[in-house]
């Protein structure tokens, strides 16, 4: 791999050749993908790690974001001397088709009218997401991947992979995620897209240039962010304490540190993320169920696969629980797949994959090293 | 490396390149030792999740779950050899889970302390209390063992549900020892079943 080769590095773009077939139907012309890259490809392509990004999460995986200048959002995973390490691996992370960090999404200028495509944006899916993944891996010359490796909807795109591209993935690490949206899960996106769609400023998604739906994301990313944690988390964190007062106000300010700390994730929240983006991504989210898509058995879904999975979920985690993994696993055993799967302690919730987990390491960096002998 | 004398005598009976399911593997130990000498296509159940972690940091196939409820999910005749050691006598439905280690491979390797041993009969007839010993360390209250049995009680239960039993080893002080007397003298037994 040619060093100077402007495919690789940092903070990449490419718009692919083709159009893209997508599951409603329609097809997207001119797609862009963001994407970054870790490490070197080896001489015979056989060292390469896709890392997916979760629902509100971008390409910038283990290097500092160039605009916000934060480390990557999966160092504690990806990164020199760790489980997924660019001494060893060549790591690409693309940003979501859909998505608001540099990839396609209802936010770029449709080529058809050169305004913003807002709400003419296709609907999309995760299987779509993964099309365009493997589209920027033509582009990159990987062939077969060593690794898909996600965190909830990251997972998703994972599982997705083993599916659509059985010979193209060598192993899958899912990591708190889940080969369907429950109803609760549909749910709580429904308030946050709901929440976004109140507001006076989302104007039918014309807010371009005008003024976006601050307001109605922030809730949105509120509501979700509970999602996120654990009651035993919050109760551990905030309790019922009071923010920077000694009694209650008897007004509606944000008397609890609970209140105020939701309210600063939503506003920082919306610095960052488009709200259309966040409309067209959940819904890909709500009609994830792989079972559906393989008529009705999951198994389907993985039949005769030599894809090698290691799965974790997390003790707290009530928005992909256990529950959700163990049915992946036992599909898995179903379809007589090589299968690993854990349940780590954690009081942190979904987030746990996140947060520093020395246990999941352990278990990424085993399950790696095998599948690299094999 | 040595592995435990019971695991030494269910590796004897596993044959080459054979598909293994491991339930109870722990840190995945045998399945280690049979990959590296046997070439076996192997996968484990484990309860305990930093033992699952262990193993698959060795590259093994280990999903962490319970045998009492989680062998339904697999289909029938995925593996040549079910293996369950030393853990029969903790399962709450001992010989349904025989019965589906025979519905999901062809053989079933099992290995127990037998409660028949010379050394349990008397602690039991002059100490009155419940046996403690080498193969059955742990006191009544704290033991998962809640279904112990003798050699001779193993032998009606297989018989009683139609499952073969293929061949038999039995160990004590961590040898292997004769057939003759084993429910007296065995301290723990290695069964090899097949379906009728």
């Amino acid at each position: 791999m040619n060093a100077h080769d402007q495919r690789f590095g940092l903070d990449r773009r490419v718009t692919l050749a083709l159009p893209l077939a997508l599951d409603s139907g329609a097809a997207l012309a001119h797609v862009e993908i963001a994407y970054e890259s870790y490490g070197t490809l080896n001489a015979d392509a056989s060292n390469a790690i896709l890392i997916c990004h979760a629902l509100t999460g971008d390409q910038h995986v283990a290097a500092n974001h160039p605009r916000t200048g934060k480390p990557g959002w999966w160092t504690r995973l990806v990164g020199e001397g760790k489980p997924i390490d660019p001494a060893r691996h060549f790591i690409v992370c693309a940003n979501v088709l859909g998505g608001c960090m540099g990839s396609t999404g209802p936010g770029s200028t449709d080529p058809a009218t050169g305004k913003p495509y807002a709400m003419a944006f296709p609907v999309i899916t995760i299987r779509d997401m993964v099309r365009a993944q493997a589209a920027l891996l033509d582009h990159l010359g990987v062939g077969t991947l060593l690794a898909v490796v996600g965190g909830s909807m990251g997972g998703m795109q994972a599982l997705e992979w083993a599916a659509t591209y059985p010979t193209r993935v060598r192993s899958v690490v899912g990591i708190a995620t889940a080969a369907r949206h429950s109803a609760q899960n549909i749910a709580f996106h429904e308030v946050g897209r709901q929440a976004i769609m109140a507001d006076p400023n989302w104007a039918g998604g014309n807010y371009y240039g005008v003024g976006a739906p601050t307001a109605g994301l922030a809730v949105a990313r509120m509501a979700a962010h509970i999602t996120y944690l654990s009651e035993e988390g919050l109760t551990a964190k905030f309790g019922r304490r009071l923010q920077s007062r000694d009694a209650l106000s008897f007004g509606f300010d944000a008397d609890f540190q609970v209140e105020s700390y939701l309210r600063h994730q939503g506003l920082s929240f919306v610095e960052r993320f488009d709200a259309n983006s966040y409309l067209y991504i959940t819904r890909a989210m709500d009609y994830f169920d792989m079972a559906e898509a393989h008529g009705g058995r999951l198994a389907n879904a993985f039949t005769n696969t030599a894809t090698r999975f290691a799965l974790v979920s997390f003790t707290s985690d009530w928005l992909y629980p256990t529950s959700e993994s163990r049915r992946i696993v036992r599909a898995l055993n179903a379809a007589n797949a090589h299968v690993s799967f854990v349940e780590l302690e954690s009081p942190h919730g979904h987030d746990a994959f996140l947060l520093d987990a020395p246990e999941m390491n352990r278990v990424v960096d085993g399950f790696l090293r095998a599948v690299e002998t094999l | 490396m040595s592995l435990r004398p019971d695991l030494a005598a269910i590796a004897a009976v596993v044959p080459q390149g054979a598909r293994v399911l491991d339930i109870g593997c722990g840190d995945g130990a045998l399945l280690a030792e049979l990959r590296a000498t046997a070439a076996i296509d192997g996968r484990g159940i484990e309860l305990d999740a930093a033992d699952v972690a262990s193993a698959v940091g060795r590259g093994l196939s280990v999903v962490q779950g319970d045998a009492d409820t989680d062998l339904v999910d697999y289909p029938a005749d995925g593996f040549d050899v079910v293996i369950l050691s030393n853990t029969l006598q903790a399962m709450r439905a001992p010989a349904a889970v025989l019965g589906e280690m025979l519905r999901i491979g062809r053989r079933a390797v099992v290995s127990f302390p037998n409660f028949g041993h010379w050394r349990v009969r008397l602690a039991l007839l002059f100490g009155g209390r419940m046996p403690v010993t080498r193969t059955l360390p742990v006191s009544w209250h704290e033991t998962p063992n809640i279904h112990l049995c003798t050699i001779d009680d193993f032998r009606a239960t297989v018989a009683a549900h139609g499952f073969v039993i293929e061949s038999a080893a039995f160990l004590s002080g961590g040898q292997q020892r004769g057939g003759a007397f084993a429910n007296l003298l065995a301290e723990q037994a290695v069964f090899v079943l097949r379906r009728a």
